[in-house]
């Protein structure tokens, strides 16, 4: 049992940042943008007392090119933004994944489109999961929905972005970047170092020269190098999904929804149990690979899905795939800032029951 | 007896420059700097997005390609992940340097980023095939300027080493061409100069080599290397611009 003592009371963006410097981050390069900013604060003080470098680059495109230059030497090197920010950041996304650099980059969002506001949002989950930037490519996507794991997605998110050279997005929001927890940060489990034998760390004129690329004229060059990427994709589907059931063993109703979204419906969910509707919770942890199989099982088993987002409807869609649309999916959603209520997703929970006559 | 020969940074892989065009001597005057300071082994250079977007095909040392206009930023991040250890390069275009990365270009520059930037003026776009570049002299006919370069319609040209000498930030800046055995020469010592300044921990050192494009200016080599003399250094004339250290040694 862990007690209080081995517990610190953490903001979320602040969990991140330690977190990596435990994950074996010393680069980190920012732009200063609100719900994230705690991030960058975070490294500009600690960095320099460990031998790091923390630097305030001019633009979030410079920042994440700072990121594709010390990931191309095989280091461990980091970035953080909101959803503005990312947008800017698209182009070196592209290029990270082009070149085949393990990075890791946390969006922590908020409103949009445009300049948007700066209270949490989840509607960065198309961007995220679909399309970071041009061209073929994916990210892992990580989705935490406690300070906590805040802290272990980040290391998680560190060892999986080596072991398969890509990048990993945390995707936050601004509820998790801003509420305090306790973390216990001396749980976290880093991974075993990998080679990196392509990085340009100079030959030493010991070996040919590193070339980091992603610049193939010959079409069927560039073909090959996309089969290859998405074969690692693949296996990363089969092996690297994750996500949390929660009273899924009876449920007819199934709620999908991640961060603080799934936090809220927990509430919503132990509410409508009390009414005696068998409603349960799949809570997806990586958006992508988006955990097709609990969805796929539930799908034969619920009469009715509600996914709760903070978003127009985005992860509704990887539902309907996933499902088949097997069963209907219902939208239960606040956007622009505003965070759906217990009552509100409860609300949807009965009419949800009401419909498939599960209120029994 | 070898009295010329291929510098060991440079590979053996054929380069895909037009007849005439200068980057081939910038390349090698690249790649004699870092064979005499015995440095292949630790230097590390990021290509940009342009006419030498394959440079990374023709140095010997390790390579990175670089998004367009970003180079500095990727340097950035390669010096700081071993200051000690890495010599960093960037060879950019006047596109890629003045154009999409003048911000990259102009904050290295203020944080006095210990790393060197090779800075190729044509003032054209080359590999897109002639448009007009923010270097591109007023009246110069391009593509994208074909009746001309208007100023009034799309303004004045960058002087790219005027600009940064206003900045405190970095260490040295300087123009050279390579139209003349003389003028290789002086280039030569320039940029090992600028190489030099890396490896004592001086910071930014930048060199903008006025060259030819005659493909693109549509002269021969011979006329396009006159055009440099008639046209570009009257506009961007040549010299040091900034030289920080040579500054404090003449006020002790």
């Amino acid at each position: 049992m862990i007690t209080v003592s081995d517990k610190v009371l953490m903001k979320g963006n602040e969990a991140i940042a330690e977190a990596a410097i435990i994950a074996g981050c010393r680069h980190y390069f920012g732009y200063p943008i609100t719900p994230q900013t705690e991030v960058a604060a975070y490294m500009a003080k600690r960095m320099p007392k460990i031998g790091g470098c923390f630097l305030q680059a001019e633009s979030e495109i410079a920042a994440i090119n700072m990121v594709y230059g010390v990931a191309s030497t095989g280091k461990r090197v980091m970035t953080s933004s909101s959803s503005p920010g990312i947008s800017l950041k698209g182009e070196g996304l592209s290029y990270l994944a082009g070149s085949d650099l393990p990075a890791l980059v946390v969006n922590v969002q908020r409103g949009g489109p445009g300049l948007g506001g700066i209270q949490p949002s989840q509607s960065d989950y198309f961007q995220a999961t679909r399309a970071g930037g041009h061209g073929d490519f994916k990210m892992i996507v990580l989705a935490p929905a406690s300070v906590q794991e805040m802290a272990e997605l980040t290391v998680k998110g560190f060892d999986l972005a080596d072991k398969y050279r890509m990048t990993t997005m945390l995707l936050a929001d601004g509820t998790m970047g801003q509420m305090m927890e306790p973390v216990a940060l001396n749980e976290l489990k880093v991974g075993a170092p990998v080679e990196k034998p392509w990085a340009t760390t100079g030959t030493k004129l010991e070996r040919e020269h590193n070339i980091v690329n992603s610049l193939f004229l010959d079409p069927a060059a560039l073909e090959q190098t996309n089969f290859e990427r998405f074969d690692r994709y693949k296996t990363i589907e089969e092996n690297e999904t994750m996500y949390e059931e929660y009273l899924m063993d009876d449920a007819d109703i199934a709620i999908a929804a991640f961060g603080i979204a799934a936090r809220v419906s927990k509430n919503a969910i132990d509410e409508a149990r009390k009414d005696g509707i068998k409603v349960g919770m799949i809570r997806p942890i990586t958006l992508w690979p988006f955990p097709v199989v609990p969805f796929r099982k539930a799908a034969d088993q619920v009469k009715a899905m509600i996914s709760v987002e903070l978003s127009m409807g985005q992860m509704i869609e990887d539902v309907r795939l996933a499902t088949e649309c097997k069963v209907p999916v219902t939208l239960c959603n606040r956007v622009g800032g505003m965070i759906p209520s217990p009552e509100q997703v409860l609300e949807s929970i009965r009419t949800a029951a009401a419909k498939i006559g599960g209120a029994n | 007896m070898v009295v010329f020969d291929k510098p060991h940074a440079l590979t053996d892989a054929p380069m895909h420059y037009c007849p005439g065009c200068t980057h081939g001597i910038v390349h090698r005057l690249v790649a004699e700097v870092i064979d005499e300071l015995g440095i292949e082994g630790k230097t590390i250079g990021v290509a940009p997005v342009g006419c030498s977007v394959m440079a990374y095909n023709y140095f010997a040392c390790d390579m990175i390609e670089a998004a367009h206009g970003r180079a500095p930023a990727v340097a950035t991040g390669v010096k700081r992940a071993d200051p000690e250890n890495h010599v960093v390069f960037t060879y950019q275009g006047d596109g890629d340097l003045a154009s999409i990365g003048m911000a990259e270009t102009v904050h290295a520059a203020a944080r006095n980023e210990n790393i060197t930037v090779i800075f190729i003026n044509n003032a054209i776009y080359g590999m897109t095939g002639g448009q007009m570049a923010p270097t591109s002299l007023p009246g110069q006919v391009t593509q994208t300027s074909p009746y001309g370069r208007d100023t009034n319609h799309c303004g004045f040209p960058i002087k790219v080493c005027e600009l940064l000498s206003e900045l405190d930030g970095p260490e040295y800046l300087t123009r050279v061409t390579v139209n003349s055995v003389k003028n290789i020469k002086t280039a030569k010592a320039a940029i090992k100069k600028a190489f030099q300044n890396q490896i004592d921990g001086k910071g930014f050192s930048l060199v903008e080599v006025l060259s030819s494009c005659p493909t693109n200016w549509g002269m021969t080599p011979q006329k396009a290397l006159e055009w440099i003399d008639e046209k570009m250094i009257p506009y961007y004339p040549l010299g040091v611009y900034k030289d920080r250290s040579a500054a404090k040694e003449e006020t002790k």
